[in-house]
């Protein structure tokens, strides 16, 4: 499938107060070239969800869009800690967020499962102390 | 629902009003709960005060929020909710009492 828009953008891990504004400006891109909103809602929650992932639990990463005539495809790579056991971090609730982040309403160990939840396929390569990097698909 | 019949039945102040119609309520804090079950066009009632409620209420599409138990909302959700045209209220009521106006 050849790329028709290709989105990159580096997500700042120092700012958990104000963050998700590549998916936001993801989603006005999409809505600009005319895609349909019930797609344009899964890829902004998934995306916003990988994206926040990066800023609390990786300090920051790099975010990139790939658009094409039949799919979309969001990649979300960071240099951080990495995930140990990704079966366990996929599981509804299970988060390791501290207090500090729950009380900005992030940490309900919910975010994953949403990233699988809104794509139509998803994939986490993670390795401890190196990082971790998701791949999420959407049929156009 | 119109906005201005949210606003009736919680007592509530708005701080930004846009005519976005309201289809639907959703009630809860933890930001990825909302995302995973908040329709789409809904008004959303949390005690849960700075800017990310925004982000997530213009990626989830929800139209309003509604701060419970007279919290007092964050300058940058102020400025976020009304760059977005997001409908921003305020009421005394807790998130129970409001459900209930709401659904009655
Ligand atoms: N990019 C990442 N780097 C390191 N660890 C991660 C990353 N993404 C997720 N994790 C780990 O997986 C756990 C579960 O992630 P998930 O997004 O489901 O929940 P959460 O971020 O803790 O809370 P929520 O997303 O509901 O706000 C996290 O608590 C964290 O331990
Ligand atoms: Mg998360």
């Amino acid at each position: 499938m050849s790329e028709l828009i290709h989105l990159h953008y580096d997500v700042d891990g120092e700012d958990f107060v104000s963050c998700g504004h590549a998916s936001e400006d993801v989603r006005r891109t999409l809505k600009s070239i005319g895609i349909s909103g019930e797609v344009i809602r899964k890829v902004s929650i998934a995306m916003y969800e990988g994206e926040i992932n990066m800023v609390i639990h990786a300090d920051g990463g790099v975010a990139d869009v790939s658009i094409c005539e039949d799919g979309i495809v969001v990649t979300l790579s960071d240099t951080g800690k990495g995930i140990a056991d990704i079966d366990q971090a996929m599981q509804e609730g299970f988060s390791t967020a501290t207090d500090e982040i729950r009380e900005l309403g992030f940490g309900a160990g919910m975010g994953l499962p949403n990233m699988k939840k809104y794509s139509d396929s998803m994939d986490i390569k993670s390795e401890v102390g190196k990082g971790t990097v998701v791949t999420l698909k959407f049929n156009l | 629902m119109t906005i201005n019949e949210v606003k009736q039945r919680l007592d509530a102040d708005a701080v930004v009003l846009s005519d976005k119609p309201i289809e639907g309520v959703y009630a809860g804090d933890f930001l990825s709960r909302v995302m995973s079950k908040a329709p789409s066009g809904c008004v959303w009632l949390t005690v849960m005060n700075n800017v990310n409620v925004a982000g997530v209420a213009v990626l989830a599409e929800i139209n309003a929020v509604v701060l419970c138990e007279g919290v007092v909302p964050d300058a940058l959700l102020c400025d976020k909710c009304r760059a977005e045209g997001i409908s921003l209220l305020t009421t005394p009521l807790d998130v129970f009492s409001a459900c209930v106006r709401l659904g009655s």
